[in-house]
């Protein structure tokens, strides 16, 4: 389901209207994956504190939403431009793909929470699609 | 049987006494027909769904949206007990609607975040983590008669 010169449009308005709040909204989005889908702090194992407001789960967010922010800047070519992401993934978190879908619907969740006004359906779907995408582009490297 | 925390439930029974039906179901049916088109099968005989704004004011999407969280709340009255509560439901959905049980899931996920938009602060991780629990043993329990 690739992405529409619509969905892009979509995507990028959205963004304008969010990335001020991104590290609130990757750490909210990481905290909520955490206590709703206990079976990825597997991959957290090595952190002192996986709780809510903890420093790790604040500055993970933080990092995850740049990945976000590279994505949008690079949404007309995700898979060359995640490939380096992709590579992290691959070869040193090896993070199970089914997890990004989870990930993507904890970020969707927390942007409708933040910004009711803002996530349309017609935002969300296009949205839905971009991060299905990002998820394609970093298991590009996979396998 | 499904176990539920005292937490759990009371949370679970608190988000359906804050929530409108009314309200709730025709966002979250309507968002699901934008989001995931494919859903769209099941409604043929529902007229226009050409467009978010066509879904969004179609009346029949929004009588059946209430329908659909009117059967939510039947099971939040029934949380030791959901797949018996359920069971008529599967076989209406197996066999008459022959619905592929993967978009219960789908709707699901948009009445999180119908909910989740609705609720603003007060849907903290551990309530989202009780109301998906639940949103997820309904769906379990109206795939359970399907053969």
């Amino acid at each position: 389901m690739s992405l529409t010169d619509k969905d892009k449009a979509a995507v990028k308005a959205l963004w304008s209207r969010i990335s001020k709040s991104a590290d609130a909204i990757g750490a909210d989005a990481l905290s909520r994956m955490l206590v709703v889908y206990p079976q990825t702090k597997t991959y957290f194992s090595h952190w002192a504190d996986l709780s809510s407001g903890s420093a790790q789960v604040k500055g993970h967010g933080k990092t995850i939403m740049g990945g976000v922010a590279l994505a949008v800047a690079k949404i007309d070519d995700l898979t060359n431009g995640l490939l380096d992401l992709s590579e992290k993934h691959a070869f040193q978190i090896k993070v199970d793909p089914a997890n990004f879908k989870i990930l993507a619907h904890c970020l969707l969740l927390v942007i409708a929470n933040l910004f009711p006004a803002d996530f349309t359906p017609e935002a969300h779907v296009s949205m839905d699609k971009f991060l299905g995408n990002v998820a394609l582009g970093i298991s590009e490297r996979y396998r | 049987m499904v176990q539920w925390t005292d937490f759990e439930r009371a949370t679970i029974k608190a988000i359906f006494a804050k929530i409108d039906s009314a309200v709730v179901g025709p966002a979250a049916l309507s968002r699901c027909l934008v989001v995931y088109p494919w859903t769209q099968r099941y409604f043929g005989k529902f007229g226009n769904l050409f467009n978010a704004d066509a879904i969004r004011s179609n009346p029949n999407v929004i009588a059946h949206g209430k329908v659909v969280l009117d059967g939510l709340a039947r099971a939040v009255q029934n949380l030791d007990d959901i797949k018996a509560t359920y069971a008529e439901l599967s076989v209406l959905h197996s066999e008459k609607l022959q619905v592929d049980p993967d978009n219960f899931k789908l709707l699901a996920d948009c009445v999180s975040i119908v909910v989740a938009a609705q609720l603003g602060k007060d849907f903290t991780p551990e309530v989202q983590a009780a109301f998906q629990k639940f949103l997820a043993v309904a769906v379990s329990a109206l795939g359970k008669q399907y053969y």
